[in-house]
């Protein structure tokens, strides 16, 4: 069904099932006991998933098939966030032309990076990706301050002309984002004994272009054309030498990713009109390399995990403090409860950082494969006792580690 | 033609610092292979040892003045420096006045202990990893040590002043017959120029003249033949990692009085000298040197008010649109070898 087989339609509905029932699978405290401050149901958070589960699911169609690092994918999310605000100051707060314009104008400008970077490949190319990046980021910040409006970051007023819109409600305050007439921000809370769950409108629509934009991705990596930016991947000599040129199809995937993180981006500022340069500095291009790879780059589901992953333990870290570590240890003897506390301290917090800087080294160096690596080695242990001569079950999803372009 | 001197004289400092952080990642590079991200890291430890040091130096007990009060009319709490109560306070005083230049003596070993466990505990690893493998290990090192800074230093910048003779600024232009205070030149940045060139000088002279450097330079160009005549090379190139952190460190002691140092100083480099290595061509020491003050005097002439009239904002992105233009007109890079990270 959908042009798709039937072990990748499982992977599409564990998806969907996922992404739809997210309010309830993130919320499996009760408001108020004392675990509920492991709840990410809110839909800031769950927004900020799906939102980088799509950047990450670009990033992968790029890094994952052809092998390419960019370290600059985030100039691409600032500027379609940039072009999604100009649209909501001059248009409507309608999101649909706000995001198509961003995804045009993300994709329009990663041709022309792409077209510059992919002459070159290897370390080449991520430093040219990374240049470009800092050079857009730099200037946003600097000589296009009329357009982003420098370190304050782009913002609605009131004085916006929302040419089809209006510039000021009735009320006297700016307009909201909606989605022809429903607005971003409406939730609607669903209260069952002692839980409180949250159904929110910006949240549903960023899921449903999360679960498109998957199935999208799904597409090209079945694809011819994902076959041969596989081939790109693991040996691009040969590719020349069978007498077809690499490039089109590099410059495509690039600019398919390119789009991807303006959807991204888009959306970011149709859930919070604003948008800042910090959004494309080469921080924010390492993000999305980490997510990627600390969920399996190559793999259709690890992107989406790896953000998932990243975002929900940097909210929850970074909510911890001493008092919280201090309730947590309560039950050791006060001079060793101290003690533990005084090590945990510095990793969580504020200390986040630190903990994902290791996290991601210990990744890279046991589990090259990323979390869908880690899943599959613990599959396997216990599929060995049950069957010990199954094979590995589909050897296509699970590529082998090839060798790099850059080698 | 003043003001162009004055611009060539300023880009001496950031371009030494380019050329210093560059020269060690390519002899990373040129020696084992690896893409290290973690190097800029290892300037801003070097700058940390600094303010370590002049932390150490300044440990003071509290005495009580009998003889003064305070606003209160409480006695006053005075501070006195343990160095100043052994050495005296002359002594003791200028030992504190020292504390960056003193550095480097506490920098160098520190640096190379830090080099030796990053190679052998982490890098080691790696050698025939992908290079993108190698970026994302040291780039999580990166974060890590930077993160480890933070908590330990705090997030802000913490001001590490020169010794007060190197204090004021050297009147370049009485000396070629300018009127007075056309071209100026802080002192200390004469210093960290002399200083770099003094050091990329040595490593130069340590490659060429020495049986050792004669060894790795060997290894550089075919490591497998050098193994094979019984050297153990590996060691070697430990040793190189070695040197190329503690390089990257001094660089940053020295650095420390020109910009507060904080815990992000050393991504914010380490980008501009990755720039730097590719410009110059991976793999060349000269080009490394050669590429890193050409770029600083590059962005302190793009940085002049008459050229950011003509074309605004290119003080900000000269680096890249430079780095650009190389890329795509000389593959290699400025000096590059060929055969170095060809595809």
């Amino acid at each position: 069904m959908l042009g798709i087989s039937k072990k990748d339609m499982t992977i599409l509905l564990v998806v969907i099932v996922l992404a739809l029932c997210a309010p309830f699978i993130l919320n499996p405290f009760p408001t108020g006991s004392a675990m509920a401050q492991f709840n990410a149901g809110y839909p800031d958070l769950m927004q900020r998933f799906v939102i980088f589960g799509i950047f990450a699911i670009g990033f992968n169609i790029l890094f994952g098939l052809t092998g390419y690092l960019s370290f600059g994918h985030a100039a691409f999310l600032g500027v379609g966030s940039y072009s999604a605000v100009w649209m909501f100051k001059l248009l409507s707060m309608n999101v649909v032309p706000a995001i198509l314009l961003s995804m045009i104008v993300a994709g329009l400008f990663s041709v022309l990076i792409g077209y510059v970077s992919l002459r070159r490949s290897g370390i080449y190319f991520s430093i040219l990706t990374l240049a470009f990046a800092q050079m857009s980021f730099n200037l946003a910040y600097s000589v296009l301050t009329p357009i982003t409006n420098g370190e304050t970051g782009l913002q609605l007023t009131l004085s916006d002309k929302r040419y089809l819109g209006q510039s000021v409600t009735e009320s006297g305050s700016i307009p909201v984002t909606n989605f022809f007439g429903l607005e971003m921000r409406s939730t609607y809370d669903l209260a069952v004994g002692g839980w409180n769950f949250q159904f929110n409108a910006g949240y549903y629509l960023c899921a449903i272009i999360m679960i498109v934009a998957f199935y999208v991705s799904m597409r090209i990596f079945r694809s011819p054309f994902g076959l041969m930016l596989r081939a790109v991947k693991s040996n691009q000599q040969r590719l020349n030498y069978t007498g077809i040129n690499p490039k089109p199809y590099t410059l495509a995937a690039f600019v398919i990713s390119g789009i991807y993180a303006g959807l991204a981006g888009g959306l970011m500022a149709s859930m919070d009109p604003l948008a800042g340069a910090e959004r494309m500095q080469w921080t924010a291009s390492g993000e999305v390399v980490l997510m990627t790879i600390l969920g399996g780059a190559g793999t259709l589901i690890g992107p989406v995990l790896g953000a998932g992953f990243i975002k929900y333990f940097e909210n929850i870290f970074s909510k911890i403090n001493d008092t919280v570590l201090h309730q947590w240890f309560a039950f050791m003897p006060d001079g060793l409860e101290d003690v533990v506390v005084f090590i945990v301290h510095p990793f969580v917090g504020k200390g986040w950082h630190l903990t994902l800087g290791i996290l991601f080294m210990l990744v890279v160096t046991f589990l090259p494969g990323g979390l869908v690596e880690g899943g599959q080695r613990i599959a396997k242990l216990f599929k060995r006792e049950k069957a010990p001569a199954v094979p590995p079950s589909d050897p296509e999803h699970h590529p082998k580690e090839t060798p790099h372009v850059a080698e | 033609m003043d003001a162009v001197l004055l611009q060539i004289l300023n880009g001496l400092d950031k371009g030494s610092a380019y050329a210093l952080i560059a020269l060690g990642l390519t002899l990373i590079f040129g020696t084992l292979g690896v893409v290290n991200f973690a190097h800029g890291a290892l300037f801003m430890l070097g700058a940390f040892c600094a303010v370590t040091l002049s932390r150490i130096l300044t440990l003071s007990f509290e005495t009580i003045d009998e003889t003064k009060v305070d606003f209160l009319g409480n006695p006053l709490k005075v501070k006195t420096p343990y160095v100043e109560s052994w050495f005296g306070p002359e002594t003791g005083g200028a030992i504190i006045d020292w504390a960056v230049p003193l550095s480097i003596l506490f920098a160098i070993p520190v640096m190379i202990t830090i080099g030796f466990i990053m190679e052998r505990g982490l890098i080691k690893h790696f050698y025939k990893r992908p290079h993108a493998d190698q970026i994302l290990v040291t780039f999580g090192l990166a974060i890590v040590l930077q993160e480890l800074i933070k908590y330990f230093f705090g997030a802000n910048p913490i001001p590490t002043p020169a010794p007060d003779v190197f204090k004021g600024s050297f009147d370049f232009g009485v000396l070629l017959g300018y009127d007075p205070n056309v071209i100026i030149y802080p002192y200390w940045r004469m210093v960290y120029f002399l200083f770099s060139t003094i050091i990329i000088g040595g490593v130069f002279a340590f490659l060429q003249f020495t049986t050792f450097g004669m060894v790795v330079r060997a290894g550089m160009a075919d490591r497998e033949t050098v193994g094979l005549l019984g050297i153990n090379i590996d060691k070697r190139f430990t040793f190189m990692f070695g040197l190329a952190a503690a390089v990257a460190g001094i660089a940053g002691v020295m650095y420390a009085p020109i910009n507060s140092p904080n815990y992000h100083m050393g991504m914010d480099f380490l980008v501009l000298s990755f720039v730097v290595v590719v410009v110059g061509g991976m793999g060349s020491l000269p080009g490394a040197v050669l590429a890193g003050f050409m770029l600083g005097i590059l962005e302190s002439f793009a940085s002049m008010n008459w050229i950011k009239d003509i074309i605004p904002g290119i003080d900000q992105i000269i680096i890249y649109v430079v780095a650009i233009i190389i890329l795509l007109t000389r593959p290699r890079g400025l000096m590059g070898r060929k055969g170095v990270m060809e595809d």
